[in-house]
């Protein structure tokens, strides 16, 4: 497992930069994560980032797109406009959390 | 996993995923889907959802039997049939009896529930709302009578195969 750091932050990822534990992640380097892809966190990027983490401590699992569009209150829509192209795969790893396994 | 905050290596400066590595822009997705029962109408959609979440342009072409899936009288309403499917592994007689198809119709409709699967209709709409296109075959109305005002609403137009092949120019192409 490769060590990586940044603004301070010093953490475990796998070959493409997930966090590979949960626990090391902060709203802080969650802010730093989305920098590195070019996402300014605002209260709508939260909300969505904040879902993720507590649908992940309840279940274990990275919530999909359709779970999130489904119970976080955020439409689809409004999370490609969020996170663009990818939103399942930069909401997952702005939140520190493994990739969705889910299909759908 | 451990949860050792003590670095087991040299720690590097973090490397971002290649989100948006140029090699994977411009990619189109075109699938045709081509059967009304429920079991094949799940195919395209789930591989159309997928495609979107990763960024690939989308353009979905109904046809055929395919068309039940987006005509408003039917999309909700498309049944799973065990005859002459002998993936079921039941005898296949048992598939003639009546009610056998309203039967493996509600257990797969449940199935699918089961694991957060959308029903047809709320699937087009996620599809919709990812940025995917929806197009009906100009052959498939005139045969059945049918125009626009009959079409789910997110359905972008009527068009003939060959506006198709055109509007997907480049495309990778999944018959279903």
């Amino acid at each position: 497992m490769t060590t990586s750091t940044l603004a301070g932050h010093q953490f475990h990822v796998d070959e493409e930069g997930f966090l590979t534990v949960p626990d090391e992640w902060s709203e802080e380097l969650g802010a730093a994560l989305a920098a590195q892809i070019g996402i300014e966190m605002t209260d709508a990027h939260w909300s969505v980032v904040r879902f993720l983490r507590d649908d992940f401590a309840a279940t274990g699992e990275t919530a999909t797109l359709r779970r999130v569009g489904a119970r976080s209150g955020v439409p689809v829509k409004q999370l490609f406009a969020l996170f663009p192209q990818k939103p399942a795969k930069k909401m997952a790893y702005v939140a520190g959390l493994p990739k969705p396994r889910g299909c759908v | 996993m451990t949860t050792t905050t003590t670095p087991t290596t040299t720690p590097t400066p973090a490397v971002a995923p290649a989100f948006d590595d140029p090699a994977s822009q411009g990619r189109t997705l075109a699938i045709i889907c081509s059967k009304g029962t429920l079991d094949m109408a799940y195919p395209g959609l789930i591989l159309a959802n997928a495609a979107l979440g990763e960024g690939v342009e989308t353009h979905l072409f109904f046809t055929f039997w395919g068309f039940d899936m987006i005509t408003k009288a039917t999309m909700a309403d498309l049944k799973f049939t065990m005859l002459g499917n002998t993936a079921t592994h039941l005898p296949q007689g048992l598939g003639g009896l009546p009610g056998m198809t309203a039967v493996a119709t509600s257990r797969l409709r449940r199935s699918l529930a089961e694991i957060d699967v959308p029903e047809v209709p709320e699937f087009l709409e996620q599809i919709v709302a990812s940025g995917g296109h929806l197009w009906a075959c100009r052959m498939s109305a005139d045969m059945n009578h049918l125009t626009l005002d009959d079409l789910y609403d997110e359905v972008e137009g009527i068009i003939s195969a060959g506006e198709f092949i055109e509007k997907t120019d480049g495309a990778q192409l999944l018959f279903i």
